[in-house]
């Protein structure tokens, strides 16, 4: 523990000498989210808050020091993490390649791979999507059908895929692809990463009912993939599809639990309080407090199964669990938050206003497997229900 | 820190779970019920319970205890709501131990810790007195008399009133009935005259009692803490007994469960296994999302109480109504999904629902503490 405490210090002067200001202001909306990549407006201080913990390593504090990170345990990544909220501070960057792919990569890829995509995943200078769902293979994600052809020296990609979350702002994508068209559905599928910056690969926005295009069609006319861009074996992409889903299913899990403003603060500041000191609508006030205590409980289990996973402990298949209820929980805070807002929150305001972010979290439970798959998934791997 | 249990805790897990599955499992509960029980617990496992210091869980070595702190005590008492075990454990070694161990002055100390620890004295709070918790609410009188108070009035939904050999006892010495301030503790004698205790017959077949105190005298050395400063000792002991039965009712949360997903795994209709159907099979997995988040804030609640015991109001407040919803949850879906078997006596669901609804009145109900929440928030 003596060490611990000294790194806490350490962590502690650090953050106070070099996180800006502005990066210590709790995030107003999604659109405060750093994602980088090579098409991202940063703000100043995001770039310099970016540059400052990449350089340090502690945008990825587990990941090794060779490949952008820290090296940190988990002990110490816990630290950073704790130090980090103690003054507010902003994560300085959030992406695909942090949450997804480089979990994937550190458990499958070989040294060039982790050599050549992890850093600049680290730095922020590449920003990933994420090629699985096709238009006919969503919660059966495993029909896939893009063809992926061997051609000597390297791989011809073709097909559709559907759903690609910034698609059209992102730099590479890694696609799960079909290279056995014989072998049953899960034993003929790979696991590919795509430059998109060639003619073979092209996009086209969605609109959603947000009003937001946060996602793409996304096309493969003969685009190019290389050799060594095969991630794990030929025909075994289904493991590294499944291990990189558990991580995703995390994130998208965690995220209405974070830094986020409480609920009864911005109800209090839009609604003010009765003479009794209550928040002036009762019944909204009610649904409110059982809303935090649940937020407590999630984040707390968060916690906890983060826990147990380090000490062993646990299954894997929490993370269903996570998935399902955080963003279950994520539409039923944002709908409290339209309550609160009132006729104010009907009209449409700027990108980041109340009813987009309303509209977005309802599809927080069908992306990344909806709430009924993962359901499924815990009464079979946890509960180990029958299936028919 | 951790949201794992250490070493120490597991083992004590481990032999909370094995004992009272064999000695103390819900066909005692069953039993005491039938035989209609006069002390509603059985004092052999009782005494078993003290030989393994779990009456002195909560009780400094120097008094005899063990002092192991929240989380352990919050362990044994999850196990015990596994097994529906009847015991005066929460009144006793939970709140007990707690108001004399962080209150009580030397003297008081000396006198009951060592005998709480080894199992020889059982403690009742008597704190409400409508039917809705209330415990800034106090009709109960002391007045000044000689150099002591006259207690008067009377006290409802005593757990383990009618067993206990000192009451502790909230009475008004100042102020109007629903001030804050001007609220007393005093440990009353059960034998004291004027004391007399009338056993209620509860759906959960558990003790309670009301408690009636007439021109009841104590000495000023029957304080526990300061005249007209009892409500804060008062939260601090009934947080202490919240977070208990929180991790009460988590267990019998998770017992629920479990028997319904073996039912589940078992019972057969239109000549399929029912686990197979997909809608029981959502019903079953959201409840056990539901169980996770509630052992997570038990959890949470226990290691507030051990490292910032002054800090662990929110939390402790938060994991109370959690459970409260979770284990109705529970029992309310075991129900569901056993079909028709669910209802009968003779299956063991049905003390599991009725013990959970008086588990979660107690000492304040889910509505109560998100009201106090939201209070406590500023909102
Ligand atoms: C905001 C958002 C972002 C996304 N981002 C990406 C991305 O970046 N990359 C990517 O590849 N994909 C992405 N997706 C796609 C997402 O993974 C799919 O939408 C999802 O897997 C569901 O597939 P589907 O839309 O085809 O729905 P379907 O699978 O057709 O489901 C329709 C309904 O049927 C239910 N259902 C289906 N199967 C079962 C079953 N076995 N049991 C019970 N109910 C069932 C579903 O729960 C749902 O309610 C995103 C989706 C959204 C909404």
């Amino acid at each position: 523990m003596p060490d611990l405490d000294a790194f806490r210090a350490e962590v502690r002067d650090w953050l106070d000498a070099n996180c800006p200001e502005e990066m210590r202001q709790p995030m107003e909306s999604e659109a405060d989210i750093v994602w980088g990549g090579k098409k991202f407006n940063f703000t100043e201080p995001q770039k310099l808050w970016l540059d400052r913990m990449a350089a340090k390593g502690w945008t990825v504090p587990e990941w090794p020091v060779e490949y952008g990170g820290a090296g940190l345990s988990k002990p110490e990544a816990k630290v950073l993490r704790e130090e980090m909220q103690r003054i507010k501070a902003r994560t300085p960057l959030q992406s695909f390649g942090i949450w997804m792919l480089g979990p994937a990569l550190l458990k499958y890829g070989t040294h060039e791979q982790k050599l050549e995509h992890l850093p600049p995943i680290a730095r922020g200078e590449i920003r990933w999507a994420q090629g699985y769902s096709e238009p006919n293979a969503g919660s059966d994600l495993a029909s896939l059908m893009t063809k992926c052809e061997d051609k000597g020296d390297h791989y011809l990609v073709n097909g559709q895929k559907v759903w690609t979350s910034y698609a059209d702002r992102a730099d590479w994508i890694f696609v799960l692809v079909r290279t056995d068209f014989d072998a049953p559905k899960h034993l003929g599928i790979s696991f590919i990463l795509v430059d998109m910056d060639q003619p073979g690969v092209s996009t086209r926005p969605i609109k959603l009912i947000s009003g937001r295009s946060p996602f793409c069609e996304t096309f493969f006319d003969d685009a190019r993939a290389e050799k060594h861009n095969l991630v794990g074996e030929l025909n075994r992409g289904w493991d590294v599809a499944k291990y990189l889903l558990t991580h995703e299913r995390e994130m998208i899990g965690g995220m209405g639990s974070g830094a986020m403003r409480p609920m009864g603060d911005i109800a209090v500041q839009q609604i003010g309080l009765d003479e009794s000191g209550r928040l002036a609508d009762p019944m909204l006030r009610t649904d409110i407090a059982r809303a935090e205590i649940d937020g407590l409980a999630f984040m707390a289990t968060m916690e906890r199964v983060a826990d147990e996973a380090k000490a062993g402990q646990g299954t894997g298949a929490n993370s269903s669990m996570l998935k399902y209820y955080g963003t279950e929980f994520n539409k039923r805070r944002l709908e409290l938050m339209m309550d609160s807002a009132g006729s104010e929150a009907l009209e449409w305001g700027a990108d980041d206003d109340v009813a987009r972010n309303w509209l977005r979290t309802k599809g927080n439970s069908i992306e990344g497997g909806t709430s009924e798959v993962q359901l499924n998934i815990i009464a079979k791997r946890i509960l180990e229900l029958p299936s028919a | 820190m951790s949201m794992v249990l250490n070493d120490d805790a597991n083992m004590l897990k481990d032999a909370a779970r094995g004992f009272l599955g064999k000695s103390a499992p819900v066909s005692q509960l069953r039993k005491l019920r039938d035989d209609g029980s006069e002390d509603g617990f059985d004092r052999q496992t009782w005494a078993a319970m003290a030989e393994m210091g779990w009456t002195g869980v909560l009780v400094p070595e120097a008094h005899g205890g063990v002092d192991m702190g929240y989380v352990a005590a919050g362990v044994i008492a999850e196990e015990m709501g596994r097994t529906l075990t009847a015991s005066p454990y929460l009144s006793t070694a939970v709140m007990g131990a707690t108001a004399l161990s962080r209150f009580g002055s030397d003297a008081q100390k000396s006198e009951w810790l060592p005998k709480l620890a080894a199992g020889e004295a059982v403690t009742a709070v008597a704190v409400d007195e409508g039917r809705k918790h209330n415990p800034a609410r106090v009709g109960v009188t002391a007045e000044r008399s000689g150099n002591g108070f006259r207690l008067n009035g009377r006290k409802g939904f005593v757990a383990e009133g009618h067993v206990a050999d000192m009451l502790i006892v909230s009475a008004r010495t100042a102020g109007g009935e629903a001030d804050a301030e001007g609220i007393t503790l005093f440990l009353v004698p059960r034998n004291a005259a004027g004391v007399s205790v009338e056993r209620a017959d509860m759906v959960d077949s558990r003790n309670s009692a009301s408690v009636t105190l007439e021109n009841v005298d104590v000495t000023a050395d029957a304080v526990l803490g300061e005249v007209d400063g009892g409500l804060k000792p008062l939260e601090a002991v009934l947080d202490a007994g919240r977070a208990g039965l929180a991790a009460e009712m988590s267990g019998s949360a998770q017992q629920c469960l479990e028997t319904t997903a073996d039912y589940l795994k078992e019972r057969k209709q239109f000549g399929q296994i029912i686990g197979t159907f997909q809608a029981l099979q959502h019903r079953a997995a959201h409840l056990y999302s539901e169980v996770e988040l509630g052992k997570s804030i038990v959890l949470k609640a226990l290691q507030t109480l051990d490292a910032a015991p002054e800090h662990a109001a929110m939390m402790v407040c938060a994991a109370k109504a959690k459970l409260g919803q979770v284990a109705q949850l529970a029992a309310r879906e075991a129900i569901q999904m056993h079909g028709g078997i669910g209802m009968t006596d003779e299956f063991d669901i049905g003390f599991y629902i009725k013990r959970i609804r008086v588990a979660e009145a107690l000492y304040g109900d889910a509505n109560y503490h998100a009201d106090k929440f939201a209070r406590m928030r500023k909102y």
